[in-house]
């Protein structure tokens, strides 16, 4: 199988307008994986199976992640004028990185599998925020296999895959608004009886109590 | 009221065969006693082997799983309830005919088990509906299940006809249907059936306080 950095380069040649860059990964693996541009992906999609060199056949794993907001502070070395005379000031600045929503797709070649295996291709989109422009295109029309599992997706973190053939939801019920799987999920306030409640069942177990006003 | 034991030995070695209505009824119900054929995770592969030939439910009358919940006496809880699932399981319980009783196979059935502090899992049937044994053991061996078989059966022989025991299809006033709770917008509605499940008070002290509100 070829490298991410092999698959970049053919993927550049055949679609020279679509946008895909390499996203490290700094680990011991070193699993790097292509980032695509939703406008381009399914484009680039079907390229990365019809290729004959390449004939990533097999998606056997979609699933999302989650990248809330953060607020960044840095320090920034700026030139003041101070008293007439130009210094280095150190300036501590912050600034909010928006938050988005990834999916990410596992892709192996049934076709070469005789070859060397050296894990799966990875590709990821990213969508624009976390609040409403959560769209992306859907992958299904090129690996089918990605059906139920774009679906749980869209379920548990909430991103809408455009073009997916029937995007329900597939673990929770219909009129379940949340997406558990996000990070500032809060789940309802059932908490019951435990026994020796420690750490974050503890924080719940008097969360609880605050917000019923049952002692123990 | 009761014979005797040892009145009744003696009777019997005359040849008089002495009983009374309560005893024929009880030993005929409890000898008789048909499960629903109704499983949802993996304590169900437990409870399947329980009635192959191996461990062979069917010695205590447990004879034929009744696919049906019209035709059935016990449900077997075995597995874990998610939220999804919950309102199914009290619709069935619901349509099974009195006197029906309820087994919660296993630490999720009975408290959500290892996914209690989940997002989707019940934290225990008894929430919705009357349960009679309860199994721990994640899942629990055959032989348990066997063993609550034959506690739930020493309870119906023990159950009087009349008085303030008696069983709810002998009772014209009990409530025999259960509320099926609605699927919300972020759980489910009601979360707990209080007439079932007196919500014991949450302790933050680390010791159990024992005591329902």
């Amino acid at each position: 199988m070829k490298s991410a950095e092999e698959i970049l380069a053919a993927i550049k040649t055949a679609l020279p307008e679509a946008g895909v860059e390499l996203v490290p990964n700094p680990s011991p693996s070193a699993q790097h994986s292509l980032r695509l541009d939703p406008a381009h992906a399914l484009a680039v999609a079907s390229f990365l199976r019809n290729d004959p060199e390449l004939a990533l056949d097999y998606c056997s794993n979609a699933t999302g992640v989650d990248w809330p907001g953060k607020e960044i502070t840095e320090k920034v070395k700026v030139t003041k004028v101070v008293d007439g005379v130009e210094t280095i000031v150190e300036e501590t600045v912050k600034r909010v990185q928006a938050g988005y929503l990834e999916a990410v797709y596992h892709l192996y070649s049934m076709k070469h599998a005789h070859r060397e295996i050296a894990g799966p291709v990875v590709l990821r989109m990213r969508t624009v925020n976390r609040t409403d422009q959560v769209e992306l295109p859907s992958l299904t029309p090129v690996w089918r296999s990605a059906e139920f599992q774009e679906r749980e997706i869209f379920d548990l973190f909430g991103i809408v895959f455009t073009g997916h053939p029937d995007l329900r939801r597939i673990l929770m019920w219909d009129g379940f608004e949340d997406h558990p799987m996000r990070r500032d999920y809060v789940d309802p306030d059932d908490f019951e009886y435990e026994p020796t409640p420690h750490d974050e069942v503890l924080k719940r177990a008097e969360q609880h109590k605050a917000n019923t006003g049952v002692t123990a | 009221m009761a014979v005797e034991p040892d009145l009744k030995i003696e009777l019997g070695k005359q040849g008089v065969f002495v009983t009374t209505i309560s005893e024929i009824y009880n030993w005929g119900r409890k000898n008789s006693v048909w499960p629903m054929q109704f499983g949802l995770a993996c304590c169900a592969i437990e409870m399947i082997a329980t009635t192959m030939a191996r461990y062979d439910l069917a010695r205590f009358g447990a004879e034929v799983f009744r696919p049906s919940p019209r035709q059935a006496d016990l449900m077997i809880i075995s597995g874990t309830i998610t939220k999804k699932m919950a309102p199914q399981v009290v619709r069935l319980y619901n349509q099974m005919a009195e006197p029906k009783y309820v087994i919660a196979m296993g630490a999720c059935a009975i408290s959500g088990g290892p996914f209690k502090q989940g997002y989707n899992v019940l934290k225990g049937i008894d929430r919705y509906i009357p349960v009679d044994v309860h199994i721990p053991g994640c899942p629990p061996r055959p032989e348990a299940l066997i063993h609550a078989f034959m506690t739930l059966q020493a309870r119906i022989d023990a159950q009087p006809l009349t008085g303030g025991d008696r069983p709810r299809h002998l009772d014209a006033d009990a409530q025999g249907l259960f509320p099926v709770p609605e699927q919300g917008a972020h759980d489910l509605e009601p979360p707990v059936n209080r007439l079932v499940w007196p919500l014991p008070a949450p302790s933050t002290s680390g010791k159990p306080t024992g005591s329902c509100e």
